[in-house]
């Protein structure tokens, strides 16, 4: 079979629009796990509310050709609610406990927003329209790419501006990563670490809510989705170092790209790469590529 | 004699005749399904046990552990349909494979600190198991699973399942025995120190690494002994055994029933099971109830019902003797 290079370039787009989705989840995971030291199993169920909010929202005002654009800006607001709940009612209960009961009362919740999920919105299939601004094509370097692909791109690299800005120039970004560093220090010096916590939690799962909107034109929403990203967003928090949000940026972009190249390679294999990937980071470099050394 | 020790043999003997007994019982008065839904318990109560020895006792929280279950099975079908291997035969090699996947496993996985890190490289090495069995056609039938495993006529479920009810309690009973002693004896001991203090424990020489391995490669045995008690239940297997999902399961039934006592995950496994095929044959919600029940156990149990059973045996006890 001849090859033919421009394959390559599709599959790098196709990556990086994969990576940007991990990203937007893996970010939200990390910054959880930096901050609050709990590892949220449940971050891919806000994932799939997201996209589930924005089937109903795009449903509703389907009069209007904005729909998907009223979409974008209320569902990740309405997880982001959602996930405040969740914080304030049950988390706040277990951050003193052992790690392993943080574990499994997030993955308890995969279970309880899962079957609401069905509850709410029935086990049928759904679609999300690619608003038509976007629903056309792209032509690049003689390749053709839904122009949708660049929207997704686009808002990966405005959250990560955002994250970045957030991070380093606010009052609200110094206080997280204090936190991250010394949490009983900023209790001490009299911050409220709590309410900071629960802003922290409906940051994360705004963005959890974001990639679900973000993607659901591309895919058909299903119940399974929330296992489906998950999995892959602890690969990614592990590959590029736990907590880190720019380690995880840099992972999502890998492992975007070693899936996208290697279905070329592998066809079938190629979730096998990131899991290969991850046991192998774990067992060398437990810190991740761009994390500290383990506390 | 010492009248607790006259009590716990009564309750045990009881408890073993009740088990010999059972299946008339169920025959005459329920349905064989249940019969099936009880040596399901005992599968499940085998591999829950088994993960204790890692999870409660090595306090390693293995999120793989559908890996050894997987192996165990899938040892056991492969020889059956591929080979003209005699099921005895079959039957014990599975936990020698799923023993084998747990030393490699297990190599890596040891040395890792860190709840999650430990639990993603378990995951990883699992689902990779899973992805490899569900794609390599040509050696495993993929996705298709493998259909029609035949077990001899003796333990044959087709008419009646009392003969392998039979022989899953007997198989189940001595494994029960042998991790029992295991989690008795000073190896035992050791693993639990090793759990609550790693540091303490390397200072007085020993050799954490080496116990923790151990630990794991026993738990895998059993848990492969499951895997292949689980295939000639069903007489057929998917490539699901080794899915995370799987994994998760066996963990609840372990938080369920409090992984800090002995039977405890065993207890778990027989909630779980028989709450899921009753709650499930009344709505379709079985994740929403399974999951509130997880949040209140986390909440206000986190020892696990096993763990209650056992305070209020012991408040109770105490009272006696004072």
């Amino acid at each position: 079979m001849e090859f033919d290079p421009s394959i390559l370039l599709g599959q790098f787009v196709s990556g990086l629009c994969r990576g940007m989705i991990l990203f937007l989840m893996a970010s939200g995971l990390t910054l959880v796990f930096g901050v609050m030291r709990v590892v949220n199993f449940a971050h891919g169920s806000f994932y799939m509310l997201g996209a589930y909010m924005a089937f109903s929202l795009t449903q509703a005002f389907a009069s209007t050709p904005a729909n998907f654009w009223i979409a974008l800006a209320l569902a990740p607001v309405g997880v982001s609610l959602v996930g405040g709940l969740v914080e304030y009612v049950l988390l706040r209960r277990i951050y003193s406990k052992d790690h392993l009961l943080q574990i499994l009362l997030t993955y308890a919740l995969i279970f309880v927003i899962g079957d609401l999920t069905k509850m709410l919105w029935g086990v049928d299939l759904r679609i999300v329209q690619t608003p038509p601004i976007l629903a056309g094509f792209v032509s690049l370097f003689g390749h053709t790419f839904p122009a949708y692909y660049f929207f997704i791109i686009g808002v990966g690299l405005i959250v990560a501006l955002m994250m970045w800005f957030i991070l380093n120039m606010t009052r609200l970004g110094k206080l997280m990563r204090a936190s991250a560093e010394h949490r009983e220090m900023v209790e001490m010096l009299g911050y409220n670490v709590r309410g900071l916590f629960t802003v922290v939690f409906m940051m994360a799962t705004w963005l959890g809510g974001l990639a679900g909107v973000v993607i659901s034109p591309t895919v058909r929403l299903s119940l399974g989705m929330d296992m489906e990203i998950i999995i892959e967003c602890f690969l990614v928090v592990i590959i590029g170092g736990l907590g880190n949000v720019w380690g995880a940026l840099l992972a999502a972009f890998i492992t975007g790209q070693l899936y996208a190249m290697g279905i070329l390679v592998l066809e079938k294999y190629a979730m096998a790469f990131l899991f290969a990937l991850a046991a192998a980071i774990i067992i060398l470099r437990p810190s991740g590529l761009l994390g500290k050394a383990a506390r | 004699m010492t009248n607790a020790n006259k009590t716990k043999w009564i309750a045990g003997s009881a408890v073993a005749l009740a088990l010999i007994a059972l299946p008339f019982a169920v025959e005459t008065w329920i349905s064989q399904y249940y019969l099936y839904l009880i040596i399901k318990i005992i599968v499940w109560a085998l591999f829950a046990t088994s993960f204790n020895l890692v999870m409660g006792y090595g306090g390693m929280m293995s999120f793989g552990h559908a890996a050894f279950y997987g192996a165990g099975a899938y040892t056991c079908a492969l020889l059956m349909v591929k080979t003209s291997c005699p099921m005895p035969l079959a039957f014990l090699t599975a936990p020698l494979a799923a023993a084998l996947a747990g030393l490699v496993i297990g190599y890596f996985s040891v040395k890792i600190k860190g709840i999650f890190y430990f639990a993603t490289l378990t995951l990883s090495f699992a689902q990779l198991l899973y992805i490899l069995v569900f794609k390599w056609r040509s050696f495993t039938f993929g996705d298709d699973g493998i259909q029609g495993i035949a077990s001899p006529a003796l333990l044959s479920t087709l008419d009646t399942y009392v003969n392998y009810y039979y022989f899953a309690l007997v198989v189940s009973s001595i494994c029960f025995y042998i991790m029992w002693r295991i989690a008795k004896s000073p190896f035992g001991m050791i693993l639990r120190t090793l759990r609550e203090n790693p540091e303490r424990s390397t200072f007085i020489g020993v050799r954490i690494q080496r116990y923790r391995l151990s630990a794991f490669v026993i738990s895998a045995f059993f848990s492969g002994v499951a895997g292949a008690l689980y295939v000639f239940l069903e007489t057929s297997v998917a490539p699901d055994v080794f899915k995370w999902s799987v994994s998760g399961e066996v963990l609840l039934m372990g938080l369920l029933g409090g992984m800090h006592v002995f039977f405890g995950p065993a207890l778990g496994a027989v909630i779980m099971v028989l709450l899921n095929s009753f709650i499930t044959s009344y709505t379709e919600y079985w994740g929403l109830f399974i999951g509130i029940t997880l949040i209140l156990i986390v909440l206000f149990f986190p020892q696990g019902v096993g763990g209650l059973i056992n305070e209020q045996l012991r408040s109770t006890m105490n009272r006696k003797a004072a």
